[in-house]
């Protein structure tokens, strides 16, 4: 589904990113893990054409979309969820999420769009309920359901997501992560990146570590759960992270 | 004394919208770009002036359609030359750049039309007609300027809110990134709204001509006065700024008659600086613009 070749980006003369090669087979859920300033968000941006690698290349079903441009690769069937939800805030929950069908009006489907509009605020209940409210005026958690609920109503093929439990209490992430799990069941290919790597890991196919712009590790799901070095590095990290917020 | 009152606040009205329309053009721009189009006031004069040579061969609203989608396509070719392939310029960049497509615009004016002063007929009845409201004189031509700016500000109003292009460009302006992501084409829509406000300020400007008169060079002043009022409304809202326009326009015609009209533009220049230094979120906002 997506190959990502020996990949670099720079920002000016800082390179962020350094030879990175993943891929996504169709039906997967593949995680990214990896600390603050990985290049976790660059790498997303990257492939979606947000920025313009130095080198390398990236290759969704078999054709490069290194000079696609953002808005024609999420019409072909790739979309993002951005790190923090970046939804509309002056428009409402409705009209966000009318939005984010653009690409399937385009595609002269309509009435679907009606149906999937139903299909998400079925699977997000509480969006349903403030649908008429401005996107800006609801919680982290709501917004984060309205952002991904925004990118499916593209209908896309590959679902990428950028940290979606950033910010969010427990519960909260649990069923965002719910929610990723049923997206993945209903067919759609996912591409997860998050901090919280234990979660992530838990839903996850595969999973890649991303350590100042490399790929460190990779591996299947329970491997690297399994792996000393996941332990040690991040998953030890993230209990006592999970501990520290449960105890303040 | 209350019909001379009358009079003076229907041409304080009259000169209020046509800010209002210049100013939200300007904020059409700024929404979408983060950009102050400073050829705002030339995209006024080309809807008059183009208006003008039209209607010597055309009929009167046949001329001012085509001047109105004349100036429509230099909007559109304003932005798809000099904004469009700038990839993140820097505010001073931007004002030099508009500046200076301002005073391109006005030479070639200068170079096509000459210096003559120039004004469409009036739409309704002559330069001596006259209505009678509340006591009152005025012209026709004030109700067609106060009408069809009202029905501009209205229709625009309406697009933002409800078109499904409309919503495009403010989720567009809101955050491009976003709207990117979201399949939009964004590029097409900056150029959308550099259409947009040409139009809106060229049918100003062919509304107001029999009344104000037109020449190459009047651009300079009403972006001025549109600026002024942007501001006065708190950059980027658009019914703010209407509102504003007003109160402008209103302030001038009152203050001509206390003062030499040659003090009118001071008025606006001091309105100006003065909230710039109080209150530069504009009077009427109550938080600060919020530009992700
Ligand atoms: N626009 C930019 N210009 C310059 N440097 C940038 C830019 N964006 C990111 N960087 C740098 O690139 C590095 C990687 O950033 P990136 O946002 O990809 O990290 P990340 O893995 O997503 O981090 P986080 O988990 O905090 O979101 C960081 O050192 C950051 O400072
Ligand atoms: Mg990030």
């Amino acid at each position: 589904m997506l190959t990502v070749r020996t990949l670099d980006v720079a920002y000016g003369a800082v390179t962020v990113l350094r030879g990175v090669s993943l891929h996504v087979k169709e039906g997967e859920v593949v995680a990214i893990v990896g600390a603050n300033g990985a290049g976790k968000t660059t790498l997303l941006k990257a492939i979606t054409g947000l920025v313009r690698p130095r080198r390398g290349d990236v290759r969704l079903r078999g054709e490069s979309i290194l000079e696609v441009g953002t808005a024609r690769i999420v019409a072909r069937g790739c979309s993002l969820v951005p790190e923090g939800r970046q939804i509309f805030g002056d428009l409402s929950v409705r009209d966000n999420l009318l939005l984010g069908a653009h690409v399937q009006y385009r595609r002269g489907k309509a009435a679907e769009v009606r149906a999937d509009l139903e299909r998400i605020l079925g699977m997000f209940p509480i969006l349903g309920k403030r649908s008429g409210q401005l996107g800006g005026t609801l919680s982290g958690g709501e917004q984060q359901m309205l952002a991904i609920g925004r990118a499916l109503m593209a209908r896309p093929t590959l679902l990428m997501l950028d940290e979606p439990s950033m910010g969010l209490a427990p519960l909260v992430v649990k069923e965002i992560f719910n929610v990723i799990s049923t997206i993945s069941l209903a067919g759609c290919t996912v591409l997860l990146v998050e901090q919280n790597a234990r979660g992530a890991l838990k839903i996850a196919h595969r999973g890649y570590v991303l350590e100042t712009g490399r790929i460190v590790l990779e591996g299947s799901a329970e491997d690297l759960l399994a792996s000393r070095e996941m332990q040690r590095a991040y998953l030890g990290r993230d209990v006592n992270l999970e501990t520290a917020r449960v105890t303040t | 004394m209350s019909a001379l009152f009358f009079q003076y606040l229907m041409a304080g009205l009259t000169y209020g919208m046509i800010y209002a329309v210049v100013g939200m053009g300007f904020n059409i721009i700024y929404n979408a770009t983060g950009v102050i189009n400073f050829a705002q006031g030339e995209f006024v004069m080309l809807g008059g002036m183009i208006a003008v040579s039209l209607v010597k061969i055309l009929p009167l609203p046949l001329a001012i359609l085509l001047a109105v989608l004349a100036t429509m396509v230099v909007g559109a070719l304003v932005e798809l030359v000099f904004i469009r392939w700038l990839s993140s310029p820097s505010v001073l960049r931007m004002i030099i750049i508009t500046v200076g497509i301002s005073i391109l615009i006005r030479e070639a004016a200068l170079l096509i039309w000459g210096q003559n002063v120039r004004a469409l007929p009036y739409f309704t009845g002559s330069e001596i007609t006259s209505l009678s409201i509340g006591g009152a004189r005025m012209s026709p031509q004030v109700l067609w300027t106060l009408g069809a700016c009202s029905a501009l500000v209205a229709l625009t109003t309406a697009f933002f809110r409800w078109s499904s292009t409309g919503k495009q460009m403010r989720a567009c302006a809101s955050n491009r990134v976003a709207a990117s992501l979201c399949g939009l084409p964004t590029r097409n829509l900056v150029t959308a709204s550099f259409i947009l406000s040409a139009g809106m300020g060229a049918l100003a400007g062919c509304v107001v001509s029999p009344i104000t008169y037109t020449q190459y060079n009047i651009g300079t002043g009403l972006a001025m006065k549109g600026f002024t009022v942007a501001i006065l409304g708190g950059l980027g809202s658009s019914l703010a700024a209407v509102a504003a326009g007003l109160v402008l326009g209103v302030l001038e015609a009152f203050a001509v008659s206390v003062m030499p009209s040659a003090y009118k533009d001071a008025v606006s220049i001091t309105l100006l600086l003065a909230i710039l230094f109080l209150r530069p979120t504009g009077l009427f906002a109550a938080r600060v613009a919020y530009r992700p």
